[in-house]
């Protein structure tokens, strides 16, 4: 399928429905996203652009720069703009040509501009039109639909490609037409270059619900939207998630509205969803774990999910509080081995997964899926007997420790149970007699206190003394990209120039 | 009555029935050639020529409503119903049976 036949299809059957709430110009209905991105399409077919980039913050401009694209049969190719000058230069570079949806302070940033790239403004493109075309419609679904630049946690950003026929089929598979409730409304924060951006979009529209854009994210601009806008479905980042039930406990607000909390694109601590659950016991959590490649979701926790564990005092359910949830049913995930075989349920292995959702492609690189559809994810994971999925995190974070593979994350759980720390990150130093070490650099809550003895035991009682930091830092923040990602390369470079151990 | 061209049922292809305002999109295309037909006749493209002439089959008039999948388990063919109509959809004169779907929590 196509992301135009998405929208037209939409358009057609709930033409009326409000599909992006809190517009620059009040409410765009379905039948209004629609004209409007068609209008934008022409623009683009009638300049003769190969790509619609789009550096710019969150708002209507997003679906409709996303369906122009589609329907003009080019990428839609969603930067981020807040990098610096010198990466948003190179990024561009790679991006272009095309015509570049910029954000106001973007042109004076780039200088004498990047060749290949016109710029024009969201005002100007959001009333942009041009002659009717002459050619039909784009309806190929092996067209590249999105360039997305994955945010690049080692090495330099990829572009992930993903064709019309993918992230159609997350849609048509997992998402009920039509299934939103007259007062649906979702808070769409995670920025538009992100794949969860993107699939906020989508879902959506097919869905029928109302979108509502919030610019930039801040906590509290989060909740005073969430509020006014009565929102029943918000997706966030685990920092964001953090900051934000901070603000409802400030404000004594509990948003009664909401109903649906996603959360997901990063490790989330159980401490906070532990949190969550009991200060929003009216909403339903959900757990998405997905990649940019496979199209966002590709396991979810849901509601049920997450109060069956969390009321269990059976420990193995209750660690499910911990997992993804169980993979989507269109999808199949493997737990395999270094050589690529399966493994049985309780093994430790890499994740990898088959479905048609899953592109695996990069601009300029052979394919990465397998001849027979499979592509390995680099997170490393396992699956309970119940098909429970916990993932581990990026296998390059995995820490062996004399010939023992040891997952930071179940550090950092454990560590973030005590109640001194307020976060925490776990990585593996190089270390002359066991190959590596584990270190902690470690959070603590304001005014508490814990030294590096009683933490090493805290963790020594909980799991092993082979798991124990045998380096512990103590930071007032860690480093995290905007998406929520901790940044684990940032203080594994910061932590071999110079390890310290109180 | 048999289908006298082959239609090309790829996911994402879009039909709509000659005798009432049913509209469809292929979730899954079917193993081999078969015939979609609502109302009791073919189905054409969205935006295609139908047939002059042709009443909805009394026997094919249970109707497809909005938002609802069907799915035909011998051919693996699905489809979501996008306009309703008074026809019902049937593959090679059977009708295919509706789909129960089991939603699944919203993750965006």
């Amino acid at each position: 399928m196509h992301l135009s036949s998405l929208l037209e299809i939409a358009a057609d059957a709930m033409g009326d429905r409000v599909a992006v709430a809190a517009c620059e110009d009040g409410d765009l209905t379905y039948q209004g996203l629609h004209g409007r991105a068609a209008a934008a399409s022409r623009h683009l077919m009638s300049r003769g652009d190969e790509r619609l980039v789009a550096v710019d913050v969150n708002s209507e401009a997003v679906p409709v720069g996303l369906f122009a694209a589609a329907l003009a049969g080019i990428p839609y190719v969603p930067v981020n703009y807040r990098l610096a000058d010198a990466q948003l230069i190179a990024i561009l570079e790679r991006a272009a040509p095309g015509l570049a949806l910029v954000e106001q302070s973007v042109p004076t940033r780039l200088g004498d501009g990047i060749a290949g790239l016109s710029a024009i403004s969201r005002p100007e493109f959001l009333s942009s039109d041009g002659p009717e075309p002459s050619s039909p419609g784009a309806d190929d679904p092996e067209d590249t639909a999105v360039l997305l630049f994955t945010s690049g946690t080692t090495g330099e950003p990829k572009a992930a490609v993903l064709r019309h026929r993918h992230p159609t089929s997350y849609v048509l598979e997992t998402v009920e037409f039509m299934g939103a409730e007259p007062e649906d409304a979702a808070l769409v924060s995670v920025p538009p270059y992100h794949i969860a951006g993107i699939a906020a979009v989508l879902t959506s529209v097919w869905s029928g619900r109302r979108l509502v854009y919030l610019p930039q994210f801040s906590a509290e601009s989060w909740v005073d939207l969430a509020a006014t806008e009565a929102i029943t479905h918000a997706m966030v980042v685990p920092t964001m998630l953090g900051r934000i039930l901070e603000v409802l406990v400030e404000r004594n607000e509990t948003l009664p509205a909401l109903r649906h909390l996603s959360y997901g694109g990063g490790r989330m601590p159980i401490t906070l969803v532990e949190r969550a659950l009991e200060q929003l016991p009216h909403v339903g959590l959900v757990n998405a774990y997905g990649l940019t490649e496979t199209s966002s979701t590709i396991a979810v926790l849901g509601p049920e999910d997450h109060r069956e564990a969390i009321a269990s005092a059976e420990p193995d359910v209750r660690v499910r509080l911990g997992s993804v949830g169980r993979p989507l049913p269109n999808l199949e995930v493997e737990i395999r081995d270094l050589a690529g075989v399966a493994l049985p349920p309780g093994t430790h292995g890499e994740i990898w997964v088959r479905g048609e959702q899953v592109s695996g492609e990069y601009v300029g690189r052979g394919p990465t899926i397998s001849a027979d559809g499979w592509l390995a994810t680099n997170d490393g994971g396992w699956l309970d007997p119940e098909g429970y999925l916990f993932v581990e995190g990026r296998l390059d974070d995995v820490i062996v420790r004399g010939g023992e593979n040891l997952s930071p994350g179940e550090i950092e759980d454990v560590l973030l149970q005590h109640p001194a720390v307020a976060d925490c990150a776990v990585i593996g130093i190089p270390d002359d007699q066991w190959g590596e070490a584990v270190a902690a650099v470690v959070v603590l809550v304001d005014g508490e206190d814990a030294d590096v003895t009683a933490l090493r035991a805290w963790v020594a009682e909980r799991l092993r003394s082979t798991r124990a930091p045998e380096h512990i830092e103590f930071r007032t923040e860690l480093p995290y990209s905007e998406t929520g990602k901790l940044l684990r390369r940032v203080l594994k470079g910061e932590m071999r120039s110079g390890s310290t151990t109180p | 009555m048999g289908a006298r061209k082959e239609m090309d049922l790829k996911p994402g292809t879009r039909w709509s029935s000659q005798v009432c305002d049913t509209e469809v999109v292929v979730v899954r295309a079917p193993a081999g050639a078969v015939s979609l037909e609502c109302g009791g006749h073919p189905m054409v493209p969205v935006g295609g020529d139908r047939s002059p002439g042709l009443a909805l089959d009394p026997s094919f008039a249970a109707g497809s409503l909005i938002g609802k999948r069907f799915a035909d388990s011998e051919s693996g063919l699905e489809l979501l119903v996008t306009k309703p109509g008074e026809g019902s959809l049937a593959k090679d004169g059977i009708t295919i049976p509706l789909k129960e779907a089991k939603p699944l929590p919203s993750s965006d």
